[in-house]
């Protein structure tokens, strides 16, 4: 069994597939180191991540097809599903080796498994620029909790960076433990230590909020509630559209908590 | 902004809550400079009610006063309801925060008719312009052009507003007069024409002028009241096909009747909203917009009420039996859309998947075709198995309405029971 090892990163998972190509060496397992266990039988390639060899791989999946094309990889990788290392080299290596464009050809099994994570991926960061929610601070930041079942928050800070250019904000991953601060010039990657915020409940502590913010929340939810037509009442639609896992997170579905605390 | 808001919010909601446009999508306004929001070209929305429906922006009347008397308005001016009014800065206000809070993608701000159309529409036109000028706000603004009001208004509406809309309400102008005498077809067409020729000579200008402010750069749309009036589904759907033709309407609303005024005799007795109609109706008005569909073949004279039981789309492939089984390996695109479990997007992916090989059924399963409903429509590279055609469409009807299990629950009485006269 050959089992190749990378860094966790996209680079280093390209300079495997590109390792393997090159080694003409078909992988049974390609694995991060995070979630790598030793076995005794297998031929084990620890990748040393190498970014010209990332280059070489990424220009070739180009010019085979194209820029959309590379960015439904990377797409696919941030789905962090255990098999998707596999499934990404399946994948381009079929690109590779098929002489015409094969991104859409749909009888093919690997092309259909990474377009379907992908959507899956994109689903999710457009969920994300749905249900971001931010809360005020004193000192004038936008504070935003999101617990995304793939890794997308960096899909989406382009957008947001645009739309609220004039605003502080943050918006933290509290699964994955790092988030973005926008400082109206720059987005840079943080941590936050506990301190001030309750990642539970996303909620930011009621002695570092705005003095505005509750009553906007309160404002919302009034909002919410009214603007439900109670004749036309369909729950089953509602929770398709919005899915309990999101609620924790919106003021409009658990204002309750947060009066409790206050 | 004060406590006092949430009630007066609470009571503004409960008025503009029966209309049911929503979009936001259609309007690339980019944010200039470091200002705040810009409109998405796709819509986004940020929450659903529990009755199912998306918020994207926050919908507001401006007043719930209003000087006109129509019998299916909840804000009509015999209700005795809880009224109130907005200024200018409270609405601004509000649009700001929510939008800051990414609560909404935007304002949709519509009113009652306060002293006369020109003041109503004035209001709201300042709104919008205090958004753009003194806000730098560049999110989505819809506003709801006031019937009767000026040109000048109009256009200063189109210069700030994303989208503009009139609303028809009712699809015949002698039911209209019957329930909002107020109102003609007149007083509502011509607003509607005002913006289309605006809207035209706007592009025109753009061409030249590259810079030339946008006027209302998402279209206009409008709503019709569905149930409130014996008009069938053929007069509707005409109207909506017209409109699209006609006034180049971006989008045609379908609100299911809510019997929010039961004690008017002039409206029907409903015991629920016909909100499997309107559904038919969104899904016919999708036919004529994305599926080449005519009108003509979705309702026509023998036909002028949807099915409610089954889709338009199945409806039509059970009237048109010859048409079928279309072969999915050769068939032109326009064909294999009209094929039921087939959309817009599987139709693409056929067509283009089908160049590299020939298509079975678990590519097409795969491809996201819902085989269920197909499989009586087409042939493929498969064994041959029965279609419509040796089945015939009622069998395929019967097999089709018995595997889905939600159309039962559609099967209730729509209308009460009046006692007209006591018999036991």
């Amino acid at each position: 069994m050959n089992l190749f090892i990378y860094d966790q990163t996209f680079e280093g998972l390209l300079t495997a597939i590109n390792d393997a190509i090159d080694l003409n060496i078909k992988p049974d397992k390609i694995i991060s180191t995070k979630s790598f266990q030793d076995d005794l039988f297998a031929t084990k390639y620890d990748i040393i991540t190498d970014s010209d060899k990332f280059d070489k791989i990424w220009n070739q999946v180009k010019e085979k097809s194209n820029e959309q094309n590379c960015q439904r990889i990377f797409k696919a990788f941030l789905s962090e599903l255990s098999e998707i290392e596999m499934i990404i080299y399946n994948y381009i290596k079929l690109i590779i080796d098929t002489p015409y464009n094969v991104e859409v050809n749909f009888s093919e099994d690997s092309v259909i498994k990474l377009n379907n994570i992908q959507k899956k991926v994109g689903r999710e960061a457009q969920r994300v620029l749905m249900f971001v929610r931010f809360q005020k601070t004193v000192d004038d930041i936008y504070y935003a909790s999101f617990d995304p079942k793939y890794n997308v928050i960096p899909l989406t800070v382009a957008h947001f960076r645009n739309r609220f250019a004039d605003q502080k904000w943050v918006i933290f991953d509290t699964r994955r433990k790092f988030g973005y601060y926008y400082d109206l010039k720059n987005v840079c990657e943080i941590t936050i230590g506990k301190q001030k915020i309750n990642f539970e409940s996303g909620k930011v502590d009621n002695d570092v909020l705005h003095v505005s913010e509750k009553l906007f929340q309160k404002l919302w939810k009034g909002y919410y509630d009214t603007i439900n037509i109670k004749e036309r009442k369909n729950i089953k639609v509602h929770m398709q559209f919005l899915p309990k896992r999101f609620w924790k997170y919106l003021p409009e579905k658990d204002f309750k908590n947060t009066l409790v605390t206050s | 902004m004060k406590p006092e808001t949430v009630n007066k919010l609470k009571i503004s909601a409960n008025a503009a809550k029966y209309d049911v446009s929503c979009a936001s999508s259609g309007s690339n306004r980019p944010n200039s400079g470091k200002g705040l929001g810009n409109a998405s070209s796709w819509g986004i929305c940020h929450s659903f009610t529990e009755d199912g429906r998306c918020i994207s922006l926050l919908k507001l009347m401006l007043t719930n006063y209003c000087i006109y008397d129509c019998a299916y308005c909840v804000n009509r001016k015999s209700n005795d309801i809880p009224r109130t009014t907005f200024s200018v800065k409270e609405v601004v206000e509000l649009t700001i925060e929510f939008y800051r809070r990414n609560y909404i993608e935007g304002l949709f701000l519509s009113s009652g008719v306060i002293k006369n159309p020109d003041y109503t529409m004035e209001r709201m036109v300042s709104v919008a312009k205090d958004l753009r000028l003194k806000q730098n706000y560049n999110g989505y603004i819809h506003l709801k052009s006031i019937p009767g009001s000026s040109d000048e208004l109009q256009q200063q509406a189109g210069l700030y507003a994303d989208r503009l809309s009139v609303n028809i309400e009712i699809a015949s102008e002698s039911n209209l007069k019957m329930i909002a005498p107020d109102k003609n077809f007149k007083s509502i067409l011509n607003p509607m024409n005002t913006i289309k020729n605006k809207i035209i000579e706007n592009k025109e200008e753009r061409q030249k002028f590259r810079h030339a402010p946008r006027f209302s750069p998402a279209g206009q749309s409008t709503q019709l009241i569905v149930g409130a009036t014996p008009d069938s589904d053929q007069r509707i759907l005409n109207l909506a096909g017209n409109l699209y033709n006609s006034k180049n309407l971006k989008r045609v609303y379908y609100s299911g009747y809510v019997p929010v005024n039961n004690y008017d005799k002039r409206l029907p007795a409903l015991n629920e909203p016909p909100l499997k109609r309107e559904n038919r109706l969104y899904q016919a008005d999708w036919l004529f917009r994305f599926y080449h569909f005519s009108i003509n073949e979705i309702v026509n004279d023998d036909h002028p009420d949807l099915d409610l039981e089954i889709d338009p789309k199945l409806s039509y492939a059970l009237r048109n039996p010859w048409l079928f089984p279309v072969d999915i390996n050769k068939a032109n695109y326009e064909t294999i859309l009209r094929v039921p479990g087939i959309g817009v997007l599987s139709a693409k992916k056929i067509i283009l998947g089908r160049k590299y090989s020939k298509l079975n059924l678990s590519n097409l399963k795969r491809i996201g075709v819902v085989l269920k409903r197909a499989k009586y429509f087409i042939t493929c590279n498969e064994l041959k198995a029965p279609t419509i055609n040796e089945l015939l469409p009622e069998n395929v009807k019967k097999i089709l309405l018995s595997e889905n299990k939600s159309v039962k629950q559609f099967n209730k009485p729509l209308y009460k029971q009046l006692s007209l006269f006591s018999v036991t």
